[in-house]
């Protein structure tokens, strides 16, 4: 096989004693999606943000493209092509849907540091922007504020920002949690299309096992901050350890993470 | 026009028409006032918008809060007071006083920046607090080279002095004296520099302080190095801040503790900014003006007030002009309460 895009080695991040993520391993390769699973408080938006950078890992390394990026911040890691959307809501509220984007395609661009010219100038920037809030079914809502947003149009928002990166790891955190189900669909399709691409590593927390079994190649399961099976979807789904793990929990239960304090944290 | 606001329209026809009067009005200054007072309201004026307008880059658009603002405006008031005061009434004191000033308040700017915007905003605040303060202490305590207390006063190059005469006729029946001329480096200084900041609040750079303020983790995410853009912005309300303070003293031809350092003047530019409306630099030159023209004529306009309601119970007691910061105050509290956005905030709501 290829060389993974994004790789962890015994990735560790205690909190006090606890450890939320505790020594996992594992590899991500270009043109799959891997969905990871887990109940509630299992580790699994800690893990992202100790690949995306957002915590700083205790012990284990991240690798990406075969370089060992566990020293940079997030800044650096989405510069080289890590894009993460998030589970809590994280947008610009006071600012436009269409201004969202745009300063992710500014900063895709690196266009942060001009101070003469003019934003509004910069046409090629707002109309990519605007072709990522098309994509998402956004476009009508460009002028809103982001705070006025119904929340499955906040998450679309959140997907689109990542989106306007282009970047080439992709992290969904339960990109349809909260969703009314006529939105889910327009997420679902879109991660079908990212991954028909072939090209991108996708990377998806998801509870619910319909979504995982249709879009995912692999599946990952954390529990207690520790990797438990990882491999073909039929075949993890299956194993027992699963079925007790996470799967022996009432199926398709609307699992909403309620606060998720990794993320609470790191804002703060 | 694009070019010059740099897109950033008043966006309320009231709003339009105050500040094209209060352009208009400051333009013409010199030849519609005769009193000393109104001359130099209308220099404060100007040295004000700029100051206010350099803290707005950092409170309204950054979503910093720095208390040391008024050390940046002292520095520059006495690099230019001492470099004229010690090396004589030169340009090149001048130039010399101000580059000096300008490295300085940057280079304090920055260490400030690279050292303690890490930390959360309150320590931030507070390390700000500690360094103005000393700073303020250090000026009191060297009056050797900083006149102490007392301050400062220079005399300033020659076509500034009051009996230079720049045309030997009246024009328009003013005297254009070394004043005038000082006036109008003033006024035409602070448009250029407000004009300056408002380009850069509409750049990409702009952009991405106001993606900090709104939500610096996700500005992170995005690839924004945050900490290097609150540094720069650091740096350039600081820079700003330093030519204010330099113009103001040139217009005053003295520095001084009182007329920079103060913390008065911070809490007068913490108002400024929050009456004006934060975070659109418009709102700094409504809030700078709004409230100088208070604080000069409140206590004139209370006096009359006061003669005219003699003989009514209380009245005149509440109006005497001895009382005008009670009223300023009343004017604070319920302009915060009545236009939380401030008045740009409020009259950009009004004609939407
Ligand atoms: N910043 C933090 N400080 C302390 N504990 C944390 C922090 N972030 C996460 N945790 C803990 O780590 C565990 C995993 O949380 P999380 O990664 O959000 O789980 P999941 O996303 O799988 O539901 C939880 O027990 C949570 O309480
Ligand atoms: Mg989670």
């Amino acid at each position: 096989m290829s060389h993974p895009v994004l790789e962890t080695r015994e990735l560790t991040i205690r909190f006090g004693g606890h450890a939320a993520v505790d020594g996992v391993s594992a590899a991500f390769h270009a043109g799959t999606l891997t969905a990871i699973v887990g109940p509630n408080g299992a580790g699994k938006t800690t893990y992202f943000n100790l690949m995306s950078g957002q915590l700083a890992a205790t012990a284990g390394r991240v690798l990406l493209d075969g370089v060992d990026v566990t020293g940079l911040g997030p800044a650096a890691r989405a510069r080289r092509g890590m894009g993460r959307a998030f589970q809590l809501t994280n947008l610009f509220p006071n600012l436009s849907v269409l201004e969202n984007v745009r300063l992710a395609v500014q900063a895709r661009a690196g266009g942060g540091g001009d101070l003469l010219s003019l934003w509004s100038r910069r046409r090629d920037w707002i109309e990519i922007a605007e072709r990522v809030l098309e994509s998402v079914n956004l476009a009508n809502a460009r002028h809103t504020p982001a705070a006025a947003l119904s929340h499955g149009d906040k998450r679309k928002l959140d997907v689109a920002i990542m989106m306007a990166l282009e970047p080439h790891v992709l992290m969904f955190d339960e990109p349809t949690a909260g969703m009314s189900v006529d939105e889910v669909p327009v997420i679902l399709d879109l991660i079908h299309a990212l991954k028909a691409e072939g090209t991108r590593t996708i990377l998806l927390v998801e509870h619910k096992m319909d979504v995982v079994r249709s879009l995912a190649d692999r599946i990952v399961v954390l529990h207690n901050g520790r990797l438990v099976a990882d491999g073909e979807p039929a075949e993890v789904i299956a194993s027992p350890i699963v079925q007790e793990a996470y799967l022996g929990m009432p199926a398709r239960t609307t699992v909403q993470d309620l606060a998720s304090p990794a993320l609470e944290r790191a804002h703060g | 026009m694009e070019t010059i606001l740099s897109g950033d329209y008043p966006r309320s026809r009231l709003l339009t028409a105050l500040l094209g009067l209060l352009l208009a009005v400051l333009a013409a200054a010199p030849f519609l006032f005769d009193g000393a007072q109104a001359i130099n309201t209308a220099a404060k004026i100007c040295v004000f918008v700029v100051l206010v307008a350099s803290y707005d880059l950092l409170l309204g658009y950054t979503g910093i809060v720095s208390f040391a603002h008024t050390m940046f405006y002292g520095l520059g008031g006495y690099g230019v007071g001492l470099a004229l005061y010690s090396w004589g009434p030169s340009w090149g004191a001048v130039a010399g006083g101000l580059a000096l000033a300008l490295a300085a308040g940057v280079l304090l700017a920055l260490g400030i920046g690279l050292f303690s915007l890490r930390v959360r905003a309150i320590f931030f605040a507070m390390i700000t607090l500690a360094v103005a303060s000393a700073f303020a202490v250090l000026a009191a305590q060297l009056s050797d080279v900083t006149g102490g207390e007392d301050g400062r006063s220079f005399r300033v190059p020659e076509l500034l002095r009051p009996g230079f005469r720049l045309v030997a006729e009246p024009v328009l029946g003013t005297t254009i004296n070394g004043r005038v001329v000082t006036y109008y480096i003033v006024f035409a200084s602070a448009l250029l520099l407000f004009l300056a900041a408002l380009r850069v609040v509409n750049s990409p750079f702009g952009r991405v302080l106001q993606a900090i303020r709104e939500n610096e983790f996700r500005a992170e995410a995005l690839g924004y190095r945050t900490v290097c853009y609150r540094t720069a912005a650091n740096c350039l309300a600081a820079g700003m801040a330093v030519l204010a303070g330099a113009l103001n003293a040139l217009w005053l031809r003295y520095t001084g503790p009182e007329t920079t350092l103060s913390f008065t003047i911070m809490l007068d530019i913490l108002l400024m900014v929050v009456i004006g409306g934060m975070g659109t630099l418009y709102g700094a030159a409504i809030g700078a003006s709004l409230l100088i023209l208070a604080q000069s004529y409140l206590q004139k306009l209370m006096a009359v007030a006061a003669q005219a309601t003699e003989g009514l119970p209380l009245l005149p007691q509440l109006l005497h002009p001895d009382r005008w910061l009670l009223w300023l105050g009343v004017l604070f509290v319920t302009s915060v309460y009545f236009f939380p956005s401030g008045i740009v905030g409020r009259l950009r709501a009004a004609s939407r």
